[in-house]
């Protein structure tokens, strides 16, 4: 087929530049919304998916992590003893006061841990090390936060709940949903932090033995120590992500953010090919006369878009990487894994395409006769 | 001899108005191969309607229409385009070229239709771009050619084809005289060198010399017919026509 479609596309530069501007702007809205969805999503279940725990132990009705109620530290010993349990850690996860050095205070999570266990360690540290956590009031806390809470340097004092700590490290990317920064310390602090009694904690994280049914540890779990609720990770990470993704409306509003990206591109692209359509169609009608098929034509306008999709995806993928790659130094990270790249450009692809039935239904009631009017 | 086109009490009605308008009235002609038809009349005298018509391109109210032995009237909108291309090439007044392909690409989009090759489609474009005396234009894109050259292209595209029957409107209308002279003497090649049966809507008195009959058509109707001022030419059949048989 002579190069119909890549030529009419082409031929007018500036209604091309409106297409491809308008699917540019709807891939990089899209992507944004959706990148933001997942970051969001993600950052929601932090704690919870790199917890390293199998199940988790919380009181009664507690619908998410932050939302965690202070149980009696004994039952720790109760979980050791269920079958199928290979290990057991009480932990800390607790909002309370950061106090900065000109005396303002910002909310943080204090997320306090056994240090000399591998669960719920801070990840991703790029300064320091976990087992500088063993000294005297110690914290790690994610450098994203620096700015929020004052700190400059490791080493710097600070107070959180009143009591002393002292920065020993920073890990990179571990964000919190909420605007309240995780401070990892040892349970012990964590207790004074967030003014938990010497016997309390809040979750008991639990390694199920190599071989056991985790339903069936859960369900042991469950028979063994009162009044207390047991999710595996992958349901309490869900829990949380629902409660801040959707009870709140958060993941809502970006979901639809997302969507109005969708409609809006598809309006833009579907008003310029149809507009480049009725620009040619009396050559469309010419092309009827001469014998071609509505398929021909079809064939046609759809190359058009396939194409006009095929651009403003790639450039519309260029901007996006900008976008998430400067999203990583903000508080709100911007996902974009490689099924979303995937998905993207066949999602461009359907709507270009969507997009121009509208000029394909146009066309289909051209009257061929039209070639013969002056 | 067999009529390429045989058109027997065609009546064209449009639904305009309460009562409908008639564009034909129980109209009867043959168009025979190797003639040179010349359909002539007022404006909304039906011309148009008939050439629209016996191009396969616009659906008859009644009668009979055989185009190349097919009786089209009856029908469907979706069967017409295959007798469309197998049997009619057009050429337009206003040229009817897309702007944005090349003199080459024009006809070649023709051949395209036909389902022949992309490598042989190429080739034969510009045979047949050699034989309107365009071969240098192949690369050309429409813009840059004149009037003529531009209907010298739409004949070539029309010809692409290899239909039995051409049928034209106003080729000479957008045409000085002597560019006009020029496409008129490919029509009567194609007629009568090359067995083609020509039908051409005109208002050009100018280019009535050419013709071998003229039609006059009124209200829908037949008005007056001349009679062909030539025998029948000797006929060269359509699959005896070569690359290389110049049309000029």
């Amino acid at each position: 087929m002579p190069p119909l479609a890549q030529r009419n596309l082409f031929h007018d530069k500036v209604r091309l530049t409106v297409t491809l501007t308008g699917i540019v702007f709807s891939v990089v809205l899209i992507v944004v919304q959706l990148g933001l969805f997942l970051g969001f999503t993600a950052a929601t279940s932090n704690l919870i998916d790199h917890s390293g725990a199998d199940l988790w132990v919380t009181s009664k009705n507690v619908p998410y992590v932050e939302q965690g109620v202070p149980f009696s530290e004994r039952k720790l010993n109760q979980v050791r003893a269920v079958p199928g349990v290979a290990d057991a850690q009480k932990i800390i996860a607790r909002w309370t006061q950061w106090k900065r050095h000109d005396g303002g205070q910002e909310s943080v999570q204090v997320v306090g841990i056994n240090v000399d266990d591998r669960l719920e360690r801070p990840w991703n540290v790029v300064e320091g090390r976990v087992e500088d956590l063993k000294s005297p009031d110690a914290v790690i806390l994610d450098e994203l936060y620096k700015q929020k809470l004052g700190v400059t340097h490791i080493g710097e004092v600070f107070e959180i709940g009143g009591y002393r700590a002292r920065v020993v490290g920073f890990t990179r990317g571990i964000r919190s949903f909420t605007t309240s920064p995780y401070v990892f310390t040892s349970f012990k602090n964590a207790q004074d932090y967030t003014n938990l009694r010497q016997d309390q904690a809040m979750f008991i994280l639990v390694k199920v033995a190599p071989g056991a049914q985790l339903e069936q540890v859960r369900r042991e779990l469950l028979d063994h120590v009162k009044d207390v609720d047991v999710y595996t990770s992958a349901q309490f990470s869900r829990m949380t992500t629902f409660y801040w993704m959707f009870t709140t409306g958060a993941g809502v509003a970006v979901l639809i953010a997302a969507g109005l990206g969708l409609v809006v591109g598809f309006v833009v692209v579907a008003q310029t090919i149809y507009a480049t359509t009725m620009d040619h169609i009396r050559e469309y009608g010419t092309l009827k006369a001469m014998g071609a098929p509505n398929s021909y034509v079809y064939k046609v306008i759809m190359k058009q878009a396939a194409i006009s999709a095929v651009i403003g995806y790639a450039l519309g993928m260029i901007v996006s990487s900008f976008v998430v790659q400067g999203s990583q130094k903000g508080g709100a990270a911007i996902l974009m894994p490689p099924s979303m790249v995937t998905g993207m450009f066949f999602l461009t692809l359907a709507m270009c395409v969507g997009a121009a039935l509208v000029s394909i239904n146009k066309v289909t009631r051209i009257d061929p006769a039209m070639v013969f009017k002056g | 001899m067999q009529s390429a086109i045989a058109v027997r009490q065609l009546t064209k009605k449009y639904d305009e108005g309460a009562a409908g308008t008639f564009a034909l009235r129980g109209l009867d002609l043959d168009v025979h191969p190797g003639e040179l038809l010349m359909l002539m009349g007022p404006s909304g005298s039906g011309k148009t309607t008939l050439l629209s018509i016996m191009g396969c391109i616009l659906t008859a109210t009644s009668g009979s229409v055989l185009v190349a032995g097919t009786e089209v009237v009856g029908l469907s909108e979706k069967q017409l385009p295959p007798l469309r291309l197998a049997h009619i090439g057009f050429v337009f007044q206003g040229f009817n070229l897309f702007p944005t392909l090349t003199a080459g690409e024009n006809v070649e989009l023709m051949l395209d239709l036909k389902g022949v090759s992309a490598a042989n489609a190429s080739k034969r474009a510009r045979e047949l771009l050699e034989q309107v005396a365009l071969g240098q234009k192949y690369d050309s894109f429409p813009a840059d050619l004149s009037g003529g050259q531009k209907q010298r292209v739409a004949i070539a595209r029309a010809l692409a084809g290899d239909p039995e029957i051409i049928l034209a409107d106003e080729p000479t209308a957008a045409l000085d005289s002597h560019t006009g002279r020029t496409v008129m003497e490919m029509m009567s090649n194609l007629a009568h060198r090359r067995g083609r049966a020509v039908v051409i809507v005109t208002h050009d008195s100018r280019v009535l010399g050419f013709a071998d009959r003229i039609v006059k058509i009124e209200d829908g109707v037949i008005a007056a017919a001349d009679e062909p001022q030539l025998a029948p030419p000797a006929l060269v059949q359509p699959n005896q026509i070569h690359a290389g048989v110049g049309l000029v």
